[in-house]
């Protein structure tokens, strides 16, 4: 029962973070920005609503050795986007950024990576 | 002994994966790992000739640096959702490039700098031009948190000094 309720209490708090993401890809200003939003509102998010699903599958399977690796193999989802995630949000932004592609900057920034055109 | 060790690992993923405990299946997973060990043992442990006392040192220390990693997503996650969903939180999204010098040397610690501070929330690592890190970060918190202890905690994981600041 009390299983139960964390693993609903994290997957709701999942999908938070996820509306987070969302509002944050239509509601951020540029390129870059928007990719903050999109890339890295899954990271939490996704930890905690694919654990919950784990926990919530071992307690209705009475925690049997086949749940268990389930629950494992559900933890390699999590490893595997741990590590391609951060990746391809890097490798997206560094390709915006050899394309030219602008960032809106605050102003009375220190850089000298835009010119000054605009 | 690192033939071995990557052995036990690929055996340990293959157990997990396939879930049939049979000796057919027993017997696939362990001539596959025993093939996979030989071949490719080296690509999973580049520096053969290290010790093992440094790589299971090197493994604990990573441990704590991966709770703290998780303490600042947490955090810095709190603050997109902040940023993302309240009306008159526009005006905190302030971008900036931050490039700073890196004072890692070994390739796997800058690996694992970088591919932190893409994890938080907030902050990208664009590139590495020599030994300048480019980091997009979102705002002026973020920006901030950059500039605490991650590189200090990850020198540590890995053993190395660091060579400024």
């Amino acid at each position: 029962m009390i299983i139960e309720i964390i693993s609903i209490t994290m997957i709701i708090s999942g999908l938070f973070f996820f509306l987070g993401a969302v509002a944050g890809i239509i509601r951020f200003p540029d390129f870059y920005t928007r990719m903050h939003a999109a890339g890295k509102g899954d990271t939490l998010s996704t930890v905690l609503v694919i654990g919950g699903i784990a926990l919530y599958y071992m307690e209705t399977h009475h925690w049997e050795w086949s749940a268990i690796l389930v629950a494992l193999k559900l933890l390699a989802i999590i490893i595997f986007i741990f590590i391609s995630s951060p990746t391809s949000t890097h490798i997206l932004m560094k390709a915006g950024f050899d394309a030219g592609i602008k960032p809106k900057l605050k102003e009375n920034s220190e850089n000298n990576t835009t010119s000054e055109e605009s | 002994m690192y033939i071995l060790l990557t052995f036990i690992l690929s055996m340990l993923i293959w157990v997990i994966f396939s879930g049939l405990l049979d000796a057919f299946h027993l017997t696939l997973g362990v001539v596959s790992s025993i093939l996979v060990s030989v071949f490719s043992s080296r690509i999973l442990f580049p520096n053969h000739t290290s010790s093992m006392g440094s790589l299971a040192a090197q493994s604990l220390r990573f441990i704590p640096y991966f709770i703290w990693l998780m303490k600042e997503i947490i955090v810095s996650n709190f603050h997109v959702l902040y940023l993302a969903l309240f009306p008159g939180a526009m005006k905190h999204v302030q971008p900036s490039i931050v490039k700073f010098k890196l004072g890692l040397k070994s390739e796997s610690a800058r690996y694992l700098l970088a591919n932190s501070i893409t994890l938080t929330p907030g902050t990208v690592s664009v590139q590495i031009k020599g030994d300048e890190l480019w980091v997009h970060s979102i705002s002026q918190k973020t920006t901030e948190s950059l500039e605490g202890d991650m590189e200090k905690r990850v020198a540590r994981v890995f053993g190395e000094s660091l060579t400024n600041s």
